[in-house]
This record gives C-alpha cells, structure tokens and sequence, in this order.
C-alpha cells in the first residue's frame, strides 16, 4: 500500500507550518517531502550570504516572495571588520530579477547596498513591497528616489541604522500621488531635511500608514501637523524634540498625541527636553515598547514617564536611568520583556556610575517575563549575576558589557566566573550570551557544561588559554554563532574541534593566537569551511607562525566566493598547496 | 535552506582526532615553507585602492565622520598607549604576548590587573579629551557613537552651529568645525562646508562658485555693520540686479538673513545653513534684514 500523501495535501498541511526552522525539518524527511516544501515555500531566510550561491536559492526555492540576507559578521557593527570585506548585496539582486523577477520584499542586514541595486531593484521587480535595510551602507538617496518613484505597489521602506550618502531631501517627492498603499516608512538614519508638504500629502494618502519613523530635521511642530493627519500610527518615531514651541503650538502637538489611540511603540525623542515629557503621558498607557535611547533626559523625567507604561515589553534607555529609574521600572512595568540599557558616555570614563548592578536585580526580582537584557554598566558582581539567575531562569538573552575590560567582582576582587555559572545553570533556556569582565578558562569551562541551548556566544579579554575555546567548542552543543576577540588562544582548541565548525554558521576569532598555520590546516581539512584570514597589516612573507590579526570561519555550499578584497586570504588563494603536504590521519 | 544542519558532517571521518593532540603544526609546515616564500604577492602592502571606491559622505578628500570615530584608534601593539588607563593599558600591550605564546598560562596572568576598578577611575580622572582607545569597545554600534556625539555637540555648541557632521566633543572656540549644508535651489545635490575654514565672505564666495559653478552666484560682501556704513535697500537691490541668485543664511532664530550684511565673525557664530536662491525670492528678505538691525542697534 502506497503511503504517500498526495502533494496536494502535503503542500495543504505545509502552509501551516511557519517557521523556516521547521521548513527545514520538513524538507529532511524525504524526498517528497523536500519537493514538496521547496515548491510552497514563500519566505526565505540566508543568514549568511556567502553560505549559498544566489542561483542556489532561486532554484530550489522557485515561489519566493520574501528575501532575508545577512552579510556582514555581527563584530562588523564594533569596526571589526574593515571596509571592502564584502557582503555585497548586487549578486543577490542580480540573480533574483533573473531568476525571481516575483520577489515582494527584501531584507537585508549588514550589506552593500548601491545605488544600482536599488535601481535594479526598481526596475526588474513588478510586484516588489518591501524593503528593509538595517545596518547597510553604499547607497545615496538618489536609489531611494529610485525605488520611490518605480515600486507602485510599495508597502514597506525602512531604513534601519544605515550610513547613507545624503544628497538631499527630495527624494520623498518621487513617490508618485499615486502611490497609497505605504503601511511602513522609517528614514531615521538620514540627514538631511524632507520638503515638509511632500510628506504630510504622503501621510495623508496612505490611509494604511502603520509606522512612520521620522528623521532628526523634522520639527516639532512638522510632528504635530503629521499626527493629524495620521492618529491611526501604530509606532511612531519622533524627530529632534527639542524645538522651543509657543503655548499654542505645545497645546497642540499635546492634542495631537492623545488622539493616537492605536499608537503602541515610540522612539526617536532625540534630545528631548524635559518639559515636553508631559506630551507623552497620554500615550503611555498603550505602549508596549518605547526606545528611549536617544533621549538625554536624566532620572526623575524618565521615572515620572515610565511609572505611566504599565504595558511596557519592551525599554531601551541610556544609563540615566540610574539604578533609581530601574527600581520604579521594576515596579510599574510588570510586563517588561526586554531590556536594554545604553551608555550615555562614550567610554569607561564617562559612565554614569549612578547606574549599578543593582538596578538589573531589582527589574530581575520584579517583571516575571523578563526574557532578554542587554546592560552597559561599570562594574558588577557575582552576587549580581547570582541573582538575577535565580531570580529569571527563563531568560533567553543575556548580554552584560561590563565597560572596564578585566574588571573584576567590585566588592570581593574575584572573578565574574561563578555569577556566570549561575546565569548558565540557572538560565536553562539561554540562547544568547555576551560576557565581560574578569574571566577565567574557569567561566567557560561552567559554559560548556551548562549552556546547551547557547546559539551566540560573544567573548572579549577573556580566559586564561586554548582550554576556554576548547570547553565551548566540545561542550555547547547547540552553539550557532561564537564570536571572539581578544583572547588568547591558538591553534589546538580550533584544530582539535574543527568538525564542530561545520555544525555552526560561523566563528570569529580577533586579536587571538591563531597562527596562520593553522589556518591553512584547517582550511585543508574542511574544505566545507571559508576560512578567510583577514589581515590589513600582512607581514612581507607570512611564515607558519605569524599570527593573524582576524579569521572568520564559516560553512558554506557555494565554495570561495568571488569577491574578497587583497587583505583576506583564503586557501583558495595558494591552490599550490596540495592535501598531501598536510598529512590528515 | 542554509538552516538544514546535515547529518552528513562526519562524512570526512573527522569527528575523532586521536592523533591531532600530538601533531604539532610546525612539522607539516616545513614543508609548505617554499610555498610561502612564492606567495608574497598575494600579501600586498598597499590595501588597494578600496579606500579611494568607497562611498563617503562629505567633501572629496576629507574623512567621513562617520567612518572614522577619532576616539576608537585602532591599538597596534607596536603602538605606546598614551594617556591615565595604566592597567588596561598594560594588558593591551602585553596582548602581544598573548599572540606570540598562546597556551602559556604564566605569561597571561602577569598582565592581569589585580587593581580595583575603583583605583583605575582615580588614576584616570586627568585623562585627556581624546585618548587612544581599543577600536570596537566598549561594543556599542557607530550609528549610536556619532548620533550620541552629534547630540552632545549641539548641546554643548550653545553659539556654535554645530551641524551633524562635527566630530567628537564640540567646545566652543576656534580649532573645531564648524559644517553647515549649503542647498542650492534647483541643484540635486546639497554639500557642507567648513566654515572654520574660510576667513571672509570673499574667500567664502569663491569657494561657492567653485562648488556650484553651473550657476552664477551673486558677489555679496559688505564687511561693514548694520546700520553703520548703511546698508540699505538700494544697496541690496544692486546686489540683486546683478545675478539670478543670492547666497542667503538661516541664522540662529531661524530666520532666513542675506548673507553679507553682518562682520564675518559675527555671521559665521550665527549661521546654522547656507542657501543658495533664486533673487526673485530674496527680495523679500531684505527688510527683515533691515529690521534686525535696527532692533540690534
């Protein structure tokens, strides 16, 4: 008896099933299975753009609507990674107008982006509706003035932290006044001004406008005016804040914000002044997330808005906030979700130190769904991080930067090694884990053992030797992504546990021991790998030995790729070099 | 697609190494040691030109800002670290002997500082302004550094018009920046300029005609006061008559003044923006002008 379903229902049951984690469990089932899910699949993630060839992609998935690319390793956000590396985004879009001329929406992370890409973009996608950058760099806003004026059915344009060449503020005028269907706009990274009267005739077309997220230049009283026009925004993004409004105008950007019944997240408030926090009030209730990060105001304004959001899921605030400022945090936001506190200083040295380990375990004791915190503080402690583990087993993210490479334990002088423990131990659940201060091989070994559900890992000044990379590569089984960088190891731990690379998309390693020797050996052994040896400051002749200033190793199907810049060598480089030279026993 | 974990990893037959432990790396490569000799051209010295291609804001020959955060200086370890971080900086100068002997427990422990993070505060309460830092720390993203410092300069700018593009902490005095966009109507593009860099109207209006040079830009630059030498209405039209276009300022109250009419000091404290336009649509503005004046004396 033949106990296949048929495709039909296969491809009826597979529409339920979301996540691509599962899509892809899904396809290892057998081959009809596999056939059958590469033909319904519609969104498709790359986490890493070199993993995969584009024509790849587009041939096995042939009904793609939606594209997500990453292209750039996580460290490239710190200047890590030198420009020129990579990531280029014009491959992919290239292949896809060929090949997917369907697509509707692209999204892309830490990529090149060029003009011509957006033009292409605009001129070979009919059905094209979204796209999102976030960290990109490469393009002006001449290619936003491209996709403007060609993607008619245009949904989504969002411009997440990237670094735009700013020729001026036209090209919002190029969408056509035709064009109604924008559910999202977010031009927050860019400079210069927008001709005011083209964005509120914008505004007031686009009846489906969910999320508006302005830029520094518009005013507050511009703010007032495109409020009006949409009350239906769900996330708002303020511009500058900080303009000296009459009374008039004031009491009318207030009546402005209470008519924002649907409004849920707000951020931009750049350099909000104090006396205009009372705007806000209205809207507070109804927030489930406010970015505050921006916003230069110190404690007692922040206590007297927070206190207001008893929604709140997710904050992400400065260190102004002091301890204080978390304390009633943890008592008026009851369903905080996330976390993230920012330095307001550019350093050590300027960190307010008003801001402790304390105000993490007081939100720690009091918001029971606390799942994920990102915390820039000065100094801790293990009995912090005791805790706050006790206190949290189901957080999924943790990522504390104490600011002092090396500092340890403030009140005992030990290392953080036994607060990590605990978070590992208790934290059954963690996913992501940022460590800093004073660490022993000690921490990593507790890692290793505990940390099975770790996916990221990010270490700087860390461990003592080899041992500490060797405990997370033999130990963390579910381990995705490590990032490293100044650590000192070498080759033994790498080599030894070079089959586990294969089992995770990536591992970067700065500023350690790793000798170019072993880098060519490994590259040898597992010519699944890219090991790419990223050095500006090459010696002359490059003898076993030498160090390499940073190796990013990643898995990939699609071989060496094409486009590496003179400073990044990989063993593609030295063809010369046969296997037989390095013997693999 | 690129998230299916094959089963297949063990297919090399590697998933044991009983011999790696003991193969040391120093054997194999002797035998590769020809080979790098022959491979030095694939380490070029000079990085290309990827500098000169890429994309960067601002003028042709000057850094971008935002490229560069002067703070962050990328720490070679042939490098003396300047400045009061004694104890980090200890460690970041004995990283090398981390690179060069890995595995020796000893050499790291040496450089671990067993100070109190209190002690290196105090130790580090005269640092300088700009001090050499590790490039990438603390971790925070360069999109944040620049709008954080951006903020800060305005705020502290008070009479300065610091615009986005000035670089680390502004103090108000004549060594820093100060860039204001220039905006021409009809022009596709709009540019910023230092105006630190420009000692009179005179050497301001030529280097406006070369940077819009399709256009002809009206001469302006009346060094004498208001009110004192007169200017005046007829004065002004002259100005005008000449050209299509005028070089007009938005000064700190927001309002849109011909540029020329105040001493240069007094005007560069003052302007925040440079617009080039069309004369026809400047004409209005010289009354106002005349009134701030007048209200000034």
């Amino acid at each position: 008896m033949d106990l296949r379903l048929p495709s039909k229902v296969l491809e009826h049951i597979f529409s339920f099933v979301d996540s691509n984690e599962d899509r892809n469990s899904v396809s290892l089932v057998c081959k009809s299975w596999f056939e059958t899910e590469r033909l319904t699949r519609k969104r498709v993630f790359v986490r890493n753009c070199y993993a995969v060839t584009p024509a790849a992609v587009a041939r096995r998935f042939p009904e793609m609507r939606s594209l997500t690319l990453k292209g750039k390793p996580h460290f490239a956000d710190y200047n890590l990674v030198p420009d020129g590396w990579g990531g280029y985004a014009w491959p992919w879009i290239e292949a896809m107008a060929e090949k997917s001329p369907a697509l509707e929406e692209l999204r892309l992370k830490r990529m090149v982006v060029t003009d011509e890409c957006l033009e292409k973009i605009a001129a070979s996608f009919k059905e094209f509706k979204a796209l999102v950058l976030t960290s990109c760099e490469g393009f002006s806003t001449d290619g936003l003035a491209a996709i403007a004026v060609a993607c008619r059915n245009l949904r989504e344009l969002e411009l997440r932290e990237c670094i735009v060449e700013d020729l001026g503020g036209d090209w919002l005028s190029y969408f056509p006044e035709t064009l109604t269907s924008l559910v999202s706009l977010d031009f927050s990274c860019l400079d210069s001004e927008v001709k005011l009267s083209d964005l509120e005739l914008l505004v007031s077309r686009s009846p489906n406008l969910k999320s508006l997220k302005l830029n520094r230049d518009v005013s507050l009283d511009a703010l007032g005016s495109l409020l009006r026009l949409a009350p239906q925004l769900v996330e708002l993004g303020t511009g500058s804040f900080s303009d000296k409004l009459d009374q008039e105008a004031v009491s009318k950007l207030s009546q402005a914000f209470t008519e924002l019944k649907e409004l849920k997240s707000l951020s931009g408030l750049w350099d909000v002044l104090p006396e205009y926090i009372p705007l806000l009030y209205s809207v507070c209730p109804g927030l489930t997330s406010l970015n505050l990060s921006y916003a230069t105001v110190q404690m007692p304004d922040l206590v007297e808005l927070l206190s207001r959001c008893s929604n709140l899921q997710k904050l992400w605030v400065m260190d102004l906030i002091e301890d204080k400022g978390l304390e009633a945090v943890a008592s008026s936001c009851k369903e905080l979700r996330e976390l993230r506190v920012f330095p307001s200083g550019a350093d050590v040295d300027e960190t307010n130190v008003a801001l402790t380990e304390q105000g993490l375990v007081s939100v720690s004791e009091a918001c029971p769904n606390l799942e994920s915190v990102l915390y820039f503080c000065a100094q801790f402690t293990n009995e912090a991080l005791v805790t706050i583990a006790r206190n949290r087993p189901n957080l999924k993210c943790v990522r504390l930067c104490v600011m002092e490479p090396f500092a340890p334990d403030h009140k005992t002088q030990q290392p953080l090694d036994e607060g990590f423990k605990a978070i590992v131990e208790g934290c059954k659940g963690l996913q992501r884990l940022s460590v800093s201060g004073l660490l022993t091989d000690k921490a990593f070994e507790y890692i290793g053992t505990h940390g099975k559900k770790l996916r990221m890992l990010s270490i700087a000044f860390a461990g003592d030797s080899d041992l500490m990379l060797h405990h997370l590569l033999s130990g963390c089984e579910s381990l995705n992504k490590l990032e490293i960088r100044d650590c000192p190891f070498g080759d033994t731990a790498l080599l030894e546990n070079a089959a586990k690379l294969e089992t995770m998309r990536s591992l970067w390693m700065s500023s350690c021991g790793v000798s170019f020797g072993a880098c060519k050996l490994l590259s040898q052994k597992m010519p699944k790998l890219n090991v790419e040896v990223i050095d500006e400051h090459p010696l002359k002749t490059r003898p076993d030995s030498s160090p390499v200033e940073k190796i990013y190793i990643y898995r990939t199907l699609a071989g060496p790729r094409l486009d590496m810049p003179e400073f990044v060598w990989t063993i593609h480089k030295n063809p010369e070099i046969g296997v037989s030279n390095l013997a693999i026993e | 697609m690129s998230e299916s974990v094959a089963a297949e990893h063990d297919y090399i037959g590697l998933s044991e190494f009983p011999t790696m432990e003991t193969t040391p790396i120093m054997s194999d490569t002797t035998k590769t040691k020809t080979r790098d000799n022959n491979n030095n051209t694939n380490n070029n010295d000079d990085v290309l030109n990827f500098k000169a291609t890429e994309l960067r804001l601002g003028l042709p020959g000057s850094e971008s800002p935002e490229r560069v955060d002067q703070r962050f200086l990328s720490l070679k370890s042939s490098c003396p670290v300047s400045g009061a971080k004694r104890v980090f900086s200890d460690a970041i100068n004995g990283s090398t002997k981390w690179v060069f002997s890995p595995g020796s427990a000893t050499d790291v422990k040496d450089i671990k500082p067993a100070v109190p993070v209190k002690e290196k505060k105090s130790s580090t309460a005269a640092a300088p302004a700009s001090k050499a830092q590790v490039v990438g720390w603390p971790p925070i993203r360069s999109f944040r550094k620049n709008t954080m410092a951006s903020s800060q300069s305005q705020k502290q700018g008070g009479d300065n018009n610091n615009n986005s593009e000035t670089e680390g902490e502004a103090k108000s005095g004549p060594e820093h920046c100060l860039y204001v966009k220039v905006s021409m109507e009809g022009a596709p593009y709009l540019r910023k300029i230092d105006l630190k860099t420009y000692k009179s109207y005179v050497e301001l209006s030529s280097a406006l005609e070369q940077m819009f040079s399709c256009f002809t830009i009206g001469q302006f630059g009346s060094h004498g006061g208001c009110g004192r030498d007169g200017l005046n209405e007829s004065r002004l039209t002259d100005l005008l008559r000449g050209s299509e276009y005028v070089v007009t300022y938005e000064d700190k109250d927001s309002d849109w003044m011909l540029v020329g009419d105040v001493p240069w000091e007094m005007f560069i404290c003052s302007c925040k923006k440079l617009r080039i336009m069309k004369s026809s649509e400047a004409i209005g503005l010289a009354p106002r002008v005349m009134e701030k004046c007048r209200s000034r004396n």
